[in-house]
């Protein structure tokens, strides 16, 4: 599995190098390398045991080394319609961040950089060079190891120090190919002191082959930073979602990690948020909803490696059929780190009895004056309460409905940008009743 | 209105109705006395239509419709409403929704057009007024944090928005203050009319001085071994139930 990605490094390492950047360029080979030693993840592994992704790196997936273009217009295909977000927006296609047309994204403050990675690590080399791979170089883990080896470009985006955004900003992450494909996106995210940032990552799929996404984002939030990184995945069944998001805190940062997952075929996405200073504030959530063959896996960890931080964890799942969910839930508190305040709850609904859920709390604490709770249940709809509802008129179907509704609701509440979270419920309840919740103008979600 | 004939019904396989007949007509008040695992909360759940009950036998006619043919929701919107024993919470569904959907699907099932905010808006705060209902009660989710009282004043309010046809109060009067307790029965004789029923199931003459009854039924071990009118009532509270089931067994 492993061998023809091996082999095709040693064979085309220079011209991967040719069409990426030198900072990007840097620790490839010892990427590789890692690669090499680890190959891809299996369910031998702890942190990979809920979820076989073999049936989905066996696939011969092509890759796009030499950066052709790929004939399409973003903005045609997709119009990902948040009524009122009103955001900077931006494109990559599968792993190329996409040139900019038009002119909403001109009256960005000053200071601020968003652009592909390529051309930044082009154009400031010093400032990538800062950060990147910081915190995936440190990662044992093959698919990091994978992306360190093969990625070209990506995203990235720079908020200096002061700077707050005063609009979201918005990446759509579009997978676009005539036959079965692979990226490996590389986005790297640097929000300096006091800087403020909303990130609205959409992640969609647009023709009916099967494609492979291995992306990871490093975020660097500075401190008294604000950042909100939210993740909305709506892509069609052949699709294997690999994400990973690490995100490194400064003392006194505020960070909010929200991945949904609405209509998927299988995804994976590995959470880390390591909490390096004084104060951190931290809440990390998110929410599935599963039918048919989906399967979502998600692994978190927040790492509490200094005093007087705060994090709550929330995930939620309705799964159906025959899909299949997975959450891990790692919390780590570091020896010194006193005073944390850690809170983590996953819960979970079965609507059918073939579908399956795995959930893991997973505490290790080595501090002794600390404040930690977890939760985990896996259940179904209250049966009482659906007869109440009924009693009143109520069908059995808009009985449910209002249960599952009812049930995601907290973690739309988590959202703070006022027109997104409408949006979300809209989706979410359209996805709830069955009907396509696909954002509008995107033509192959199904 | 409602004709109920030789009920038999189980529970997990269990006969707990053995044979019940009972006729309301509109207008009437009935309630429904008995001792403690009789059959009386079995009652209002299978005239409701509460899935976890099975009726071997008999039969429910509400206003000629076969009442066991229909959904509970449809029950429900024939105008047949339970003001539930132990009231149910549902966390993140606020009163403010669950009302105006069942609300909705009455007009619906009626082909009538869904009311206007503004309209539903009046309709509550109306109702609200009727049974003394604390403002801040419906802005919360359904039942969610309610003390006793409050949930069971919160279950006269829907009945007050819905405006059923055959009202059954599953004891209600069970865990209410004397406050309560008048509040509750206010709101219940307010919504009395000449058209509508009620079915009082309760353990006590308590509620009964406050709602007068027309007839008064005693079950026991799932049947109506007497009728009678208001008497009767007091006559179980000074002499208890042991008298009854003495001439049942005899």
């Amino acid at each position: 599995m492993e061998q023809q990605y091996i082999d095709l490094y040693k064979a085309h390492h220079a011209l991967i190098k040719e069409h990426s950047a030198a900072v990007m360029n840097e620790s490839r080979d010892e990427a590789f390398a890692l690669f090499s030693t680890l190959g891809f993840p299996t369910t031998k592994l702890e942190n990979y045991m809920y979820t076989d992704l073999r049936p989905s790196l066996e696939a011969d997936y092509g890759l796009n080394v030499r950066r052709l273009d790929f004939p399409v217009d973003p903005y045609q295909a997709f119009q990902c319609d948040v009524p009122g977000i009103d955001s900077y927006l931006y494109f990559v296609v599968n792993d190329g961040f996409y040139p900019e047309i038009d002119d909403r994204n001109k009256d960005l403050p000053k200071g601020v950089i968003i652009c592909g990675l390529k051309e930044a690590s082009e154009k400031y080399p010093e400032l990538v060079q800062k950060y990147y791979g910081k915190l995936s170089r440190e990662k044992k883990d093959g698919l990091v190891a994978f992306n360190g080896a093969f990625a070209q470009d990506g995203f990235f985006m720079y908020v200096p120090k002061n700077v707050e955004l005063p609009r979201p900003v918005q990446l759509i992450n579009i997978m676009r190919s005539d036959v079965d494909f692979l990226a490996n996106a590389h986005n790297l995210i640097i929000i300096e002191e006091n800087a403020k940032a909303q990130l609205l990552v959409c992640d969609h799929t647009q023709d009916d082959v099967r494609f492979l996404a291995n992306r990871v984002t490093e975020v660097f939030v500075g401190e008294y930073a604000t950042y909100d990184h939210y993740k909305l995945e709506n892509t069609h069944n052949r699709m294997t979602n690999l994400a990973t998001l690490l995100i490194d805190q400064k003392a006194s940062s505020n960070v909010i990690a929200n991945v949904i997952t609405l209509h998927n075929g299988v995804s994976r996405n590995s959470i880390e948020v390591a909490l390096n200073g004084k104060h951190c504030e931290t809440e990390v959530c998110g929410m599935v909803i599963a039918d048919k063959n989906q399967t979502v896996d998600n692994f978190t960890s927040v790492l509490h490696n200094m005093p007087e931080c705060h994090s709550d964890e929330l995930f939620k799942y309705v799964l159906d059929d025959v899909s299949k969910g997975a959450f891990t839930g790692r919390l780590f508190v570091e020896k010194d780190a006193q005073k944390t305040r850690a809170y983590q709850t996953n819960r979970n609904i079965l609507l059918n009895r073939t579908a399956k859920m795995r959930t893991k709390p997973q505490l290790e604490i080595f501090a002794d004056d600390v404040k930690c709770s977890h939760g985990a249940t896996i259940g179904q709809l209250d049966d009482n309460a659906l007869f109440y509802m009924r009693s009143r008129g109520i069908p059995y179907a808009e009985a449910r409905l209002l249960l599952m509704n009812a049930f995601m609701a907290d973690v739309l509440d988590y959202i703070r940008i006022d027109a997104l979270r409408d949006r979300m419920k809209m989706l979410v309840e359209k996805r709830l009743r069955g009907e396509l919740s696909k954002c509008e103008g995107c033509v192959i979600c199904q | 209105m409602l004709v109920i004939k030789d009920l038999h019904a189980n529970i997990d396989g269990k006969e707990i109705l053995k044979g019940l007949s009972l006729t309301v007509k509109p207008g009437e008040i009935h309630a429904i006395m008995g001792p403690n695992g009789s059959g009386k909360s079995t009652l209002s759940s299978v005239i409701t239509g509460n899935p976890s009950f099975e009726v071997t036998h008999g039969s429910i006619d509400f206003n000629e419709k076969d009442l066991l043919e229909l959904a509970p929701e449809e029950r429900a919107n024939e105008g047949i409403f339970l003001s539930f024993q132990y009231p149910v919470e549902i966390p993140g569904v606020s009163m403010v929704n669950f009302m105006r959907a069942a609300i909705n699907e009455q007009r619906k099932y009626r082909n009538e057009p869904a009311v206007s905010a503004t309209d539903f808006l009046r309709l509550m705060r109306e109702k609200k007024e009727l049974v003394e209902m604390d403002s801040k009660l419906t802005n919360r989710a359904v039942n969610e944090g309610f003390s006793g009282g409050e949930k069971k004043k919160n279950e006269i309010f829907q009945m007050a928005m819905l405006e059923p046809k055959l009202a059954i109060l599953d004891e209600t009067d069970s865990g209410l203050d004397i406050d309560a307790l008048r509040i509750v029965a206010n709101g219940v004789n307010k919504l009395k009319s000449p058209d509508n029923a009620t079915i009082l199931i309760t353990h006590y003459q308590r509620l009964l001085d406050y709602i007068t009854p027309d007839f008064v039924h005693v079950l026991y071990d799932g049947k109506i071994v007497k009728s009678g009118g208001k008497e009767l009532a007091l006559e179980l509270e000074s002499r208890g139930y042991d008298w009854i089931k003495q001439e049942v067994e005899a």
